[in-house]
């Protein structure tokens, strides 16, 4: 990428690495924007009574975030897809061990009283809350 | 943000990294690095979040419950300045890249500043929960909590030290633009903080 698409105006997208264009400053401002109107939304639900619908929708929302921030503030969406491999493969692998970790622990069962705290705090089971 | 004077003079300056990198990717080294770094850093607060659900409602057999000391207003508006810290930092990267290095140095003190904000309040959270019997053994949930979220306050608590040198850096003239990366590497850190305490703050704070 020649130094001549660099940008004329301090609002346009800036030209970077292997010729990816990243968003500029104004941007930037819609998106902590947007951003800033999602977390306002999640911290509504704590005062709505959502009932079942509550987590699904948190966990939307929380996703929405995650990806946005990863996609325009760290360039993901803009960068070579090398980067995202990398970091996707990690989030992929930490969801696949821990998942497995908590199944194995019968954490997504009815049994309130799992293993762990039956030999860490060595009391009867009726004394568990 | 309206276009100043520095603006119109510096901006057409080429930016950085527009001849690519030789190296055998095609892409920075020390990028990527980073981005394996974070990659690992999933399993290390996965291993912590995981932890926290397992452990959390469960074997309370003393103290407090965690989630009957906590201050949603107050930890919502932390969590919002973080967020608003992602902003200042991204717009300090561009900054730099565009050779505005004063501009620069007010978004990356602004940045370290949103952090000292959020470590702070995460100070007076735990000092809070601590006055109210809610100790780092009390119980097993206790336990989680801390360790999750401190580990967390540990991370934001380096970024701010990264964020001050990089503020000195340029400062003495020892960033200019073709080294705009090495704020984009210590940037992803940073954006990396924020999208964890994302997860943390919707999955400990508002699931309950």
């Amino acid at each position: 990428m020649s130094a001549a698409a660099a940008p004329t105006t301090a609002h346009e997208e800036t030209v970077h690495g292997a010729g990816h264009a990243h968003p500029g400053d104004g941007k930037y401002v819609q998106i902590a924007i947007i951003l800033g109107v999602i977390t306002a939304a999640e911290v509504a639900t704590y005062y709505v009574d959502l009932g079942v619908a509550l987590i699904p929708i948190l966990m939307v929302m929380m996703v929405v975030k995650f990806g946005i921030v990863a996609g325009f503030f760290m360039h993901l969406k803009f960068d070579t897809p090398l980067f995202r491999r990398l970091f996707v493969a990690g989030i992929v692998l930490a969801v696949a061990v821990y998942l497995a970790f908590l199944a194995s622990m019968q954490y997504f069962g009815n049994d309130t009283t799992s293993e762990i705290n039956r030999h860490s705090l060595g009391v009867p089971t009726t004394e568990l809350t | 943000m309206s276009a100043t004077t520095e603006d119109t003079e510096l901006v057409h300056a080429p930016t950085a990294h527009t001849e690519g990198h030789h190296t055998s990717t095609g892409v920075s080294n020390e990028k990527m690095g980073m981005w394996a770094f974070l990659g690992s850093e999933c399993l290390l607060f996965g291993g912590l979040i995981s932890t926290f659900l397992l452990l959390r409602g469960k074997g309370v057999v003393r103290g407090p419950q965690v989630k009957d000391l906590y201050d949603i207003p107050f930890t919502s508006v932390s969590s919002f300045v973080l967020l608003m810290s992602s902003l200042t930092m991204v717009l300090a990267l561009s900054a730099v890249q565009r050779g505005l290095h004063r501009r620069a140095r007010v978004w990356l003190l602004a940045t370290a500043l949103f952090g000292l904000v959020f470590v702070s309040g995460q100070v007076y959270e735990f000092t809070t929960f601590y006055k109210e019997g809610l100790g780092f053994s009390t119980n097993l949930q206790s336990s989680a909590f801390y360790v999750l979220t401190g580990f967390h306050g540990v991370h934001v608590t380096i970024g701010i030290l990264m964020l001050i040198s990089l503020f000195f850096m340029s400062l003495r003239g020892n960033l200019p633009t073709e080294k705009s990366e090495t704020v984009e590497i210590i940037g992803l850190y940073w954006h990396f903080v924020d999208v964890v305490w994302i997860l943390i703050f919707t999955v400990v704070y508002l699931i309950q």
